[in-house]
């Protein structure tokens, strides 16, 4: 019998409807599809997927185990891997990664392994998984992971597994970083975000929240004072860029950042139930091609505008953002103008009215490969807006930098850290994720910090001899 | 979750809660703020500290109720908690012995004052402080300034009490009189800018405490920027404090009204029971 060349649709709420309402857009596989994606799978000896996962989940194990009906068995072997199943399933750039080397996608389509690990996840949530703690020594080595974010909290998880007692110092008064200010509501529900937390903290993860390292305590503090024996950092990016062109201090004018944490962490869609405002405008250009503007821009729909754009350089084969999540934009009105390069915010009495641009076309290709987008003389004209988001990334928090010596960072302020340890300039303090590489993905990050639990496990191991 | 182990209230809208928050009050320096939510709905507050014992593990914070989540506020009573308080935040002031140095606090910018001309004193300066308010009774620390200066001046636009006049006209007297090392102004931002308008011609060191709109207070959100010199920067992790004659006034004002219209609608619908919107 030759395999099925297509993948088992994603069923999804109607865009018509779900441009107004949060609740999440992709519904997961049912049963039945969920068996049947499985059986796509070929299990090849090679397991050319695993490569495309930065934290090398055994995808064919864990397909193999759902078709054997042995649901727990399969989130045990997800989670052998990966702590956030749940989130991964959801936000992973699989066609990317795990999905671009399945064989299936030589001839046809790949195995929805994303959504293979979605409905395994979420299987186990909603039929009660338990979690054990492992065992931990009574002197167990104390370990201090800065940020609860993807990479923090992969890391925390797997140190825990280990026996090692942790703890997760978090600025905000939630865990869960990006996926809880960033990621909307829509496309991660904040419910699967917490729930994966509580089950690190079974593991025996304590969270500090309101904890601002560099501020309310130091890394030294925690090492000489706390008790602590090793550091991992994964505090993230933490520094929205904006593009220095005038008029960026105008009313209206957000980072994605703060649109989407009023939005997300702060809740302002239930303002004034909640207390933060957000000003959401009739019209919003979101600046940037990445999956944070096509965030920023669904979010401004669901917020009440009534145009919302995606204002971007290049053309849409340059866009950094998933495929998927362009598509949905597209198919929930967001309009874009590419090939648009702004130049001034424009205003009248300190709020946004417009955002002057410039129409680009592609001329040869620049250092990253890309072709670099060049202005057409006389093309100038105004979008007629008021808001304009910037989502044009971010850039490292300079706090923790700042307030430890001997911490080495690059010219543009990310840590030094070693790709493979997370080793940092420092012994015993390693980092990982975008404070290291930059503004990436949730999966990089939680790659980054599995790999730096490793290396503190071995670092310790030695302390101890 | 924080407790309020003391509440004063200095004014029918400025309240002062001491709360106990023992790592905050071990590490924070004169210049530095929290941010506060005061429930799961809350906003997050940043509010300036006023005091801070650190045996006692006790930071004191003052604020004006001027919207929703400061009415809200204000409403709570000595032994209730709020939920959250992350900090210290901000840079610390830049402390040392420079001479004679100028502190100005208006309304209730006076209590952020008050730890940083103490400091000013015991690092050696001879400290010159001027507190000002619209009438006598909306003054406040008026006899903690007195303890952390040589001289103290107060103004009252309505000459109520001390000079009738603005903190301003003080300057210009000491000024001329003698010369300053520095002048530490923190209040409202007209006030700022009229500081920074009568040390400008004479380049005296001049040095202004910003209190934008701001939502993490780690510089994550970018919402607090403010054009100084010719650069956008984040108050939160670039200040608060910052060069009084490169800072842009104007913007910095129209930027703190930018939710005054949702402020009233929030009010209306019942948060915090303020009467704002019926002036």
């Amino acid at each position: 019998m030759s395999p099925v060349m297509k993948k088992h649709a994603m069923p999804e709420q109607d865009p018509k409807v779900r441009a107004k309402n949060f609740n999440e857009v992709t519904l997961g596989y049912g049963e039945d599809t969920a068996l049947a994606e499985a059986q796509r799978c070929l299990h090849c000896k090679t397991a050319p997927c695993r490569q495309g996962c930065p934290v090398e989940v055994n995808i064919p194990e864990f397909i193999q185990h759902i078709k054997d009906g042995q649901m727990d068995e399969a989130i045990k072997s997800l989670k052998s891997y990966n702590s956030l199943p749940a989130v991964c399933g959801r936000v992973c750039p699989q066609e990317e990664q795990c999905e671009k080397h399945c064989v299936l996608a030589k001839k046809g389509e790949s195995v929805g392994i994303g959504r293979l690990e979605r409905y395994a996840a979420d299987y186990a949530r909603e039929h009660g998984e338990t979690v054990t703690a492992p065992q931990r020594a009574a002197n167990a080595q104390k370990v201090a992971v800065i940020g609860a974010g993807p990479a923090g909290l992969t890391a925390a998880g797997d140190l825990a597994k280990l026996g090692y007692a942790v703890t997760i110092f978090e600025a905000l008064h939630a865990p869960g970083g990006v996926l809880m200010y960033g990621i909307p509501e829509f496309r991660l529900p904040k419910a699967i975000v917490q729930q994966e937390i509580s089950n690190l903290k079974k593991l025996g993860v304590v969270i500090e929240v309101n904890a601002i390292i560099g501020r309310t305590y130091t890394i030294d503090e925690l090492l000489d004072e706390e008790g602590f024996e090793a550091v991992f950092i994964g505090t993230g990016a933490g520094l929205p860029h904006f593009l220095q062109i005038p008029g960026e201090n105008l009313n209206g004018v957000y980072s994605a950042n703060e649109f989407l944490t009023r939005c997300n962490l702060m809740k302002a869609y239930q303002f004034p139930k909640a207390a933060t405002p957000i000003k959401v405008g009739h019209k919003v250009a979101v600046v940037g091609g990445g999956n944070v503007a096509m965030d920023a821009a669904r979010t401004a729909l669901r917020l009440g505008a009534e145009e919302s754009y995606i204002v971007y350089r290049r053309s849409e084969t340059e866009m950094p953002a998933r495929l998927e999540e362009v598509h949905h934009a597209k198919e929930e009105g967001v309009q874009f103008r590419l090939l648009t390069n702004p130049l001034e915010v424009v205003g009248k009495d300190s709020w946004v009215t417009g955002l002057r641009c410039m129409k680009m076309e592609l001329g040869e290709p620049d250092a990253s490969g890309r072709r670099r987008p060049v202005e057409i003389a006389g093309s100038e004209f105004t979008l007629d807006v008021d808001v304009v988001i910037m989502a044009i990334g971010q850039g490292p928090n300079p706090l923790i930098q700042s307030t430890t010596k001997g911490l080495d960072t690059n010219k543009r302020g990310n840590i030094i850290a070693d790709e493979e340890t997370g080793q940092t300039s420092r012994p015993g303090i390693f980092a990982g994720g975008d404070i290291v590489t930059g503004a990436a993905t949730v999966i990089l990050a939680m790659g980054a910090g599995k790999k730096s639990a490793a290396a503190i496990d071995k670092y310790l191991q030695e302390k101890r001899q | 979750m924080f407790k309020i182990v003391a509440k004063k209230v200095l004014s029918p809208t400025v309240k002062q809660f001491a709360m106990a928050a023992p790592q905050i009050a071990k590490k924070c320096q004169p210049g530095q703020f929290v941010i506060i939510r005061i429930d799961d709905e809350g906003e997050r507050v940043p509010l300036t500290i006023a005091d801070f014992d650190r045996d006692k593990g006790i930071i004191t914070l003052l604020f004006q109720e001027v919207g929703a989540s400061t009415q809200q506020l204000g409403q709570l009573e000595e032994g209730e908690s709020i939920l959250d308080i992350a900090g210290p935040l901000g840079n610390p002031t830049r402390i040392k012995k420079m001479g004679t140095v100028v502190c100005i606090g208006g309304g209730i910018g006076t209590a952020p004052v008050y730890p940083i001309a103490r400091a000013m004193k015991a690092a050696g300066n001879r400290v010159i402080s001027i507190i000002g308010a619209r009438t006598a009774e909306l003054l406040i620390f008026e006899d903690e300034m007195k303890n952390a200066s040589d001289e103290l001046y107060i103004t009252t636009d309505d000459g109520s009490k001390g000079i009738k006049g603005f903190v301003t006209d003080v300057l210009k007297r000491l000024i001329d009189e003698e010369k300053l090392a520095e002048v530490m102004a923190i209040g409202p931002v007209v006030m700022m800018r009229g500081v920074a308008e009568v040390t400008r011609p004479y380049k005296i060191p001049t040095v202004v405490s910003l209190n934008p709109i701001m939502v993490d207070g780690t510089g994550m959100c970018g919402g607090c920027r403010v054009a100084v010199g010719n650069e956008s920067k984040f108050a939160c992790v670039d200040g608060p404090e910052f060069d009084a004659h490169q800072v842009d006034f104007d913007t910095l004002i129209a930027r703190q009204k930018m939710y005054i219209p949702l402020e009233k609608k929030s009010c209306e619908n019942g948060r915090g029971g303020c009467k704002c919107h019926q002036s």
